[in-house]
């Protein structure tokens, strides 16, 4: 079952067209992996799904984007909780300069959940499920900063977790982590697929192919080819797609 | 040596003897205040400067405190206006305004920081004091009309500073924010000022410094009368214009007491930016 839907999505930074009639479908509960060269699109399109490229001054954006069915560039849009349904992971971890438990919390007191129970709730909860409890539990007022690169991008995921979105967007969540840190990654995402859909930007191939079940590849701004990861990684229809996969390009 | 590191090192002597030059005359200039002041205060009793209420220099009677207490009282009143109306400013110039409006509003900001504080003065006294006079009662001449004045004077170093210190809020940190569904106001509220609070402290402690250390405004709008004031509307004289108002004539004991004067104020300033500095350190390690 698709939860994301794009039709004919356009976007331009001024002049500049940064994505060209793109169209696809992510499913469900699965894992997408966006891949392609530098500056074709992929950050772009991501943040189209969740309206951060609101903030970017003079950008246009023509075509559709469904998400569980609702147009979200529709006029009655409540943006906010659109944010709340679409989580982002950036690709730099960062968490404020505020202690561990304040950046956890954040998105509660944000939506208006003050109730301290709750918050020790899902504190546990949210920082168990990215397993940095253990790690964490006796310096929870400690800042976050202190933390180490990997056990940042754990807490930034945490710190989504609690406020229950449905989609996860990653933007290159591994590219600032060392190997190790970046496995470690990886199994979580295996298991954040359970509860969300997951749309991951990636440079390193082996993860595309590792953690997908999905790919697309951009180039230029378009969507070259979208499909089972499989499928891609050992049979690509475009012949653009080779090129890159087998490093003839890019 | 080869000639480049000969060059590197006469270039770090030069600029040692430059810092060490601007250093020392800062350092005579306060050895010389403590010079002239302390005698007379250790000769007539420190709380006699400190606590004393009447001022008869040619008398021998150097109560400082009604100058002590006019002094903190126009200082804390320009920042009650000052802080809110410049953080205010600051907030809205660069988290809610276009960039092309913070581009001018800036540059025009920091032109006010240029302006002589005679003119802030001559404002002042042609417009505020009969205001107050007319609406509120008094002379006009009073601690309002100086809290006021000097509070607007302080807006462009407060605005400044704390535009730059906001600006340097990486903007990952409002994005992490956005992304999770806050308002631009619970973001400001809840991540960017905490970030920059240090440096918004920063301007508040040179403001703060600017303030109390405002002479020619303050003498043509205070009032300069040597009394401690009751309410906004008394006159008062703080101790730099102590200092202005009588150095041209004093002579003697009368001379020392302005320089006690200046110990005393520099002591003030001094504690001032302890406090303002521990509370941005204890801030900062949070
Ligand atoms: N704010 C912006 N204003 C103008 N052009 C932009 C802006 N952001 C991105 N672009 C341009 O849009 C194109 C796509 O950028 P985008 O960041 O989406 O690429 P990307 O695929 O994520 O690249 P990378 O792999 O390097 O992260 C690039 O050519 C980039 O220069
Ligand atoms: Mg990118």
């Amino acid at each position: 079952m698709s939860i994301i839907e794009v039709n004919k999505l356009n976007l331009f930074y001024g002049n500049f067209q940064a994505l060209k009639e793109i169209t696809l479908r992510i499913e469900k509960q699965k894992i997408t992996a966006l891949i392609g060269p530098s500056g074709c699109g992929k950050s772009t399109f991501l943040r189209t799904l969740n309206r951060m490229n609101d903030l970017i001054d003079d950008v246009r954006i023509s075509g559709s984007v469904k998400i569980s069915g609702n147009d979200i560039y529709g006029s009655d849009v409540d943006l906010l909780a659109l944010r709340k349904k679409v989580g982002m992971v950036f690709q730099r971890p960062n968490p404020f300069p505020l202690s561990i438990y304040d950046n956890v919390v954040y998105g509660l007191r944000v939506h208006g959940i003050l109730d301290k129970k709750i918050m020790e709730q899902k504190l546990q909860w949210s920082l168990e499920s990215v397993h940095l409890w253990d790690e964490v539990k006796d310096k929870l007022d400690q800042n976050a900063l202190t933390l180490s690169g990997e056990q940042q991008q754990r807490l930034c995921i945490a710190r989504l977790a609690v406020v229950e979105p449905e989609v996860l967007l990653m933007d290159e969540p591994c590219s600032a982590l060392d190997p190790m840190s970046t496995a470690k990654i990886e199994d979580l995402m295996y298991e954040l697929k359970k509860q969300y859909t997951i749309i991951i930007v990636t440079h390193n191939m082996q993860q595309a192919a590792r953690v997908s079940e999905y790919t697309g590849y951009f180039l230029l701004g378009e969507l070259v080819e979208f499909g089972e990861t499989n499928q891609i990684f050992t049979s690509p229809k475009d012949s653009r797609t080779e090129d890159y996969l087998t490093g003839r390009f890019g | 040596m080869t000639t480049l590191e000969r060059n590197e090192k006469l270039i770090q002597l030069a600029l040692l003897m430059i810092a060490l030059s601007a250093i020392s005359i800062l350092a005579i200039i306060t050895l010389f205040i403590f010079k002239e002041g302390m005698p007379i205060m250790f000769k007539y009793g420190v709380n006699k400067f400190l606590f004393g209420l009447d001022w008869y220099p040619t008398e021998q009677s150097f109560g400082l405190l009604p100058m002590i207490i006019g002094s903190l009282a126009v200082t804390a009143g320009s920042l009650i206006i000052g802080i809110p109306f410049g953080l205010a400013c600051a907030i809205f110039l660069t988290e809610f305004s276009s960039l092309r409006l913070r581009q001018i509003i800036k540059p025009i900001i920091e032109l006010l920081a240029g302006i002589p504080s005679v003119v802030y003065g001559f404002m002042g006294v042609i417009i505020l004091v009969p205001f107050i006079r007319e609406h509120l009662g008094g002379s006009g001449l009073s601690v309002l009309a100086a809290s006021i004045i000097l509070g607007i004077m302080i807006l462009p170093t407060i605005i400044s500073i704390s535009i730059d210190s906001l600006q340097a809020v990486p903007r990952s940190y409002r994005e992490g924010s956005i992304a999770l569904g806050a308002t631009k106001w619970q973001t400001t509220k809840m991540v960017t000022l905490p970030s920059a609070k240090s440096g918004i402290i920063a301007s508040i402690i040179l403001g703060m410094g600017r303030a109390i250390g405002e002479t020619m405004a303050v003498i043509m709008i205070a009032g300069n009368a040597v009394s401690i004031p009751h309410s906004v509307l008394d006159p008062v004289r703080t101790l730099t214009s102590n200092i202005a108002l009588e150095m041209g004539y004093a002579s003697g004991e009368h001379r020392q007491a302005l320089f006690a004067t200046g110990v005393i104020l520099f002591i003030i300033i001094m504690i001032l930016n302890t406090i303002a500095n521990a509370t941005a350190a204890k801030q900062r390690t949070k």
